[in-house]
């Protein structure tokens, strides 16, 4: 009896991440959401440029790349057109809070009707360690060789909190990937923003801590110790928005 | 012949690409060519369309791919700096081999520029709006009329080679009024979009629209690929124009409004004893080679009549190798030449003023 097994909703292609790394993770926590809603069929995922690019050959739905920064222009246009697709995107720290920034913001304000699972890591991973918009204060990358002065290199951003502002936002939940207890409650976020989205009731996002074993310079294991210890308290776990709870605390 | 509309350039070019069964747009404001998106916004909604204003015009370029990825016909407009903005996404698109329409009513630059009319945008339209090997097809409507035809095209021949298809115009032409006739376009075949990624109902293997090829040699055998369509554009769809080019012994080459002016400039030419004739590519690129080398062979000298500083110039020597005298005469950042001013040029290459 098979009590574990790859789910449906990715592909039989090898994942090309490096050891460690938590995207292998969070690919199969949304693609197990889609097998049990049943909505590959329906699904269009649009995968952003960063380590993540290659997600467009993981997953079995239609996929589409986009430009760096653009994947919730694209999603809309996807979206706008075929309302009844669920459509979601999976974008990296750089690829969202820096160079699409405007783009994030937009499809909150608009309330498009659609899904982001966004990867913190702190770091640009594809091209080798760079520091992010998400990069904590001190933290040494290759272009923060001293550790990220807020003077020099200014503030990390804080996702949730900001996209939590706009009134499109209908969800959006900071969860982390570190420990089985943890990864649980991540597939229930993810599975929460898809509801939302099947519900119409307008843009989720799910903020995801995950770790770069690689270009921290860390072991696996560290990394997620690293997680814990240095991101959480700049980054608490949480829900910041959630529409529907609010509908039902207002009854 | 249908029903005659006096209309301006702009809306125009809204009418028509609703009449192709495009039903998405995704602009962002800029003089001169806003009232496309104002048209678009009332009309749309009516005919169970979208005119969604974007962010930007990264965004709604973006948008645009999107929409075209997953089958839908879409387009957008801007004029020269928002173009600029939009060669990232349109590098993509091509690279994606998606089908889509790009307006640029074109104004004066570089830079913020100027807001008043203009072809200085030739270059990045005909040679390399985006990054890498690329190509699009070019339209230059020079009648408000021919705006209509164009657009209507547009779609067909964006689909046919699942390349963007560029409608150049300029302020000149978005912002003026004309009777135009929205006249049945060629019909065309055209194919299925088996590509399009707007989920695979658990009927066939995922679609992926990509650009990005790792191993440089799937990515030269993708370029090569799309080169060979190009060839086909290069044979099938050029199109352009001539007037009075029989006996000519000068011979403009201009497009867009500013071959209307040259033609009124070749009038007067010919009303003065001087054999004048005007040639305008209709299609930028593909460009019209062999019809121009056919006729050096005829006229004695050529000249190049532009809003810019003489950006074409270097087609026409290609495309005639160069066998006859090119010169050029041109006004820039925003200044339409007039008439006269033509005329003396002609005049002046005719042996002076008799």
């Amino acid at each position: 009896m098979v009590v574990f097994d790859k789910p449906k909703a990715l592909t039989d292609v090898p994942f090309h991440y490096c050891p460690g790394c938590t995207h292998g993770i969070v690919h199969r926590l949304v693609a197990e959401v889609i097998d049990e809603m049943g909505i590959e069929g329906e699904t269009v995922g649009i995968a952003s440029v960063g380590c993540s690019v290659f997600s467009y050959n993981y997953f079995s739905c239609d996929m589409i790349q986009a430009p760096h920064g653009r994947a919730p222009a694209v999603a809309t246009g996807v979206k706008r057109s075929h309302p009844d697709n669920f459509v979601f995107t999976y974008q990296g720290d750089g690829d969202l809070a820096a160079i699409g920034t405007a783009e994030t913001v937009h499809v909150g304000a608009r309330g498009e009707n659609i899904t982001v699972i966004f990867i913190n890591n702190c770091i640009y991973g594809m091209t080798g360690g760079q520091m992010a918009p998400t990069t904590l204060l001190g933290q040494v990358t290759t272009t923060s060789p001293y550790g990220r002065k807020k003077e020099i290199q200014g503030n990390p951003i804080k996702v949730c909190e900001m996209v939590s502002t706009l009134d499109g936002t209908a969800y959006a939940e900071r969860v982390a990937v570190d420990c089985v207890k943890n990864v649980r409650a991540a597939k229930k976020a993810i599975r929460k923003a898809f509801e939302v989205q099947k519900n119409k009731q307008g843009f989720s996002l799910v903020e995801v801590l995950s770790t770069c074993p690689t270009n921290w310079g860390l072991a696996p294991e560290q990394a997620l110790e690293w997680l814990r210890e240095n991101m959480m308290s700049h980054y608490p776990l949480g829900v910041y928005k959630d529409i529907t709870k609010e509908a039902k605390d207002n009854e | 012949m249908g029903e005659k509309m006096l209309m301006k350039g702009n809306e125009v070019i809204g009418e028509a690409a609703i009449r192709s069964g495009c039903r998405y747009f995704f602009g962002y404001p800029i003089t001169p060519q806003t009232e496309l998106s104002e048209y678009l916004a009332k009309k749309m909604p009516k005919v169970g369309g979208l005119c969604l204003q974007a962010e930007s015009e990264v965004s709604a370029i973006n948008m645009v791919l999107g929409c075209t990825a997953s089958g839908e016909r879409a387009f957008t407009s801007s004029s020269s700096p928002g173009i600029s903005l939009k060669s990232e996404g349109v590098s993509y698109i091509i690279g994606s081999d998606l089908p889509c329409v790009i307006v640029n009513v074109q104004r004066g630059g570089p830079g913020l520029g100027g807001i008043q009319p203009a072809q200085s945008d030739y270059l990045q339209a005909t040679k390399a709006l985006g990054h890498g090997d690329q190509h699009f097809i070019v339209l230059a409507p020079a009648y408000v009329q021919e705006i209509a035809t164009l657009m209507g095209e547009a779609f067909d021949l964006a689909d046919i080679y699942r390349t963007p298809v560029m409608l150049l115009a300029d302020g000149a032409l978005g912002q003026m009024m004309e009777p135009v006739d929205f006249e049945s376009k060629k019909e065309r075949v055209l194919p299925e979009k088996t590509w399009a990624a707007c989920g695979h109902g658990n009927k066939r293997e995922h679609n992926i629209v990509n650009s990005l090829y790792i191993s440089p040699e799937v990515l030269e055998q993708t370029v090569l690929d799309r080169y060979e369509r190009y060839k086909m554009i290069e044979e099938n769809e050029v199109q352009y124009d001539e007037y009075m080019t029989e006996d000519a012994e000068i011979c403009i080459v201009a497009y867009g409004i500013t071959a209307r002016i040259a033609k009124t400039a070749v009038k007067a030419a010919r009303e003065k004893g001087i054999k004048a004739g005007l040639f305008r590519p209709i299609t930028l690129w593909p460009y019209p080679k062999k019809e121009l080398a056919a006729l050096a062979d005829k006229v004695s000298k050529f000249l190049v009549v532009e809003m810019n500083m003489g950006q074409m110039v270097d087609d026409v020597k290609v495309a005639t190798d160069c066998r006859r005298p090119v010169e050029f005469f041109g006004r820039t950042g925003g200044v339409i030449p007039t008439p006269n001013e033509i005329l003396a040029k002609i005049e002046e290459m005719n042996g002076g003023a008799k």
